[in-house]
């Protein structure tokens, strides 16, 4: 359970940027790429462990691209299927889960090692913590940007700044969370 | 168990069998969500075609009559009353700010605009993304009842008739072109459906492939 603020993937480990700063731009869909991504993460990671002895080191890399590309189409099929209006606001997002980096680097530093319960809380706790600092984030962006939060209006709208939907908005935010996280640790 | 060792035998065996197993697993799933998948899809439009067209009792959807002009693809969904053609759903795409952006627009028999709905879009969310309630009736864009065929719309900034979404030019003028190129299309058919002659379909064709280029040059020079 060390995934949701000690080793925290996005805010300690700094795993996963690009979905990170591409989808957070309102809270839903932070939240939304969050829990896709723990999907992914519980489902490789305790298929990893299962194969971790029938795997020759060798290929080890390409075999788990193999498991975590299938289960992200898995997803992907099953959101357009029963989800279809999740689907239309994320699919962009979906295929993106391949690349993260946060699923590959909990594969190999995690699941490869250790047994399928341990790796299903691993995937648990890290996409937890993945799935509340892209909610966190991505609240901020649409609160500072558009005055909403989950397209509930907080601020009256001419006071959100342009900026914090942006990309460049995502850095400034993203750099600021990680400081106040920071201070907080050393408290 | 023992780590097996890396020799070329096992890789290639276990590489094999991994992907073997992954694609057998998709293969299944996609058989089992493809009907799921057409439903949802089918229902989404022909709820969208129910905005956009005046009442019919045909079922528009069931019978969409594909267009290219100059290599863009447009579905025209035709809805008629009693046998007779009321207007029709045009879908019709054209590049946004963040990509593709997708809308069908509903005409009635004159061409006017009654109602559209934005399919598909990624555009920025809290700026682009309003085209999907920007250009409905009431809201400052408002594009319902205009004609394009009297006048291609365009936004006010290139002296048009439209204003355009705050701070989302580009979005704006992509949401106009498809407009626009959804009534070339429309207009193609239109002259089809009640002429049924196919001489003039091949005349109002070029036709609208031209106004079709010349709204498209429009946007480059703009730019």
């Amino acid at each position: 359970m060390n995934g949701i603020v000690k080793e925290n993937p996005t805010f300690v480990l700094l795993l996963g940027m690009c979905p990170t700063l591409g989808t957070t731009s309102s809270a839903i869909n932070g939240m939304g790429m969050g829990l896709a991504t723990m999907f992914v993460l519980i489902c490789s990671n305790i298929a990893i462990s299962l194969i971790k002895n029938l795997v020759p080191d060798m290929v080890r890399i390409p075999i788990f691209v193999v498991v975590i590309a299938s289960f992200v189409t898995l997803l992907q099929m099953i959101m357009q299927a029963f989800v279809p209006g999740l689907y239309a606001t994320l699919g962009l997002f979906i295929p993106l889960i391949v690349v993260n980096c946060i699923l590959l680097g909990r594969a190999e530093a995690f699941a490869a090692k250790n047994n399928p319960i341990a790796s299903l809380f691993d995937g648990l706790g890290m996409g937890l913590g993945f799935t509340l600092a892209l909610t966190i984030l991505g609240s901020v962006r649409e609160l500072l940007g558009t005055g909403k939060i989950f397209d509930i209006t907080i601020l009256p709208e001419q006071y959100g700044m342009l900026i914090f939907v942006l990309a460049p908005g995502a850095f400034i935010a993203l750099g600021f969370l990680i400081a106040i996280v920071n201070k907080l640790k050393k408290a | 168990m023992k780590k097996l060792e890396s020799s070329l035998k096992n890789m290639a065996i276990v590489l094999t069998t991994v992907s073997v197993v992954a694609g057998g697993l998709l293969g299944y799933v996609n058989e089992l969500t493809k009907e799921p998948i057409e439903q949802a899809n089918s229902k989404a439009l022909s709820e969208a075609i129910k905005i956009v067209v005046p009442a019919f009792d045909n079922n528009p959807a069931a019978q969409p009559d594909t267009i290219e002009i100059g290599g863009n693809k447009y579905v025209v969904y035709k809805a008629t009353k009693n046998g007779e053609f009321v207007g029709a759903a045009v879908e019709s795409s054209a590049n946004g700010f963040g990509g593709k952006l997708t809308v069908l627009v509903g005409f009635d028999k004159n061409g006017n605009i009654i109602d559209y709905s934005l399919l598909s879009h990624s555009e920025t969310p809290g700026l682009g993304s309003k085209a999907n309630e920007w250009f409905k009736k009431g809201n400052k864009g408002n594009i319902v009842g205009m004609n394009p065929g009297e006048k291609a719309l365009t936004v006010s900034k290139d002296g048009g008739q439209v204003d355009a979404i705050t701070a989302s030019t580009i979005t704006s003028r992509a949401f106009l072109l498809a407009v626009n190129n959804a009534y070339a299309a429309y207009s193609g058919q239109n002259t089809d459906a009640n002429s049924g002659a196919s001489q003039q379909v091949e005349a109002s064709e070029s036709e609208t492939e031209d106004a079709d280029s010349a709204s498209n040059n429009e946007i480059t020079n703009k730019k």
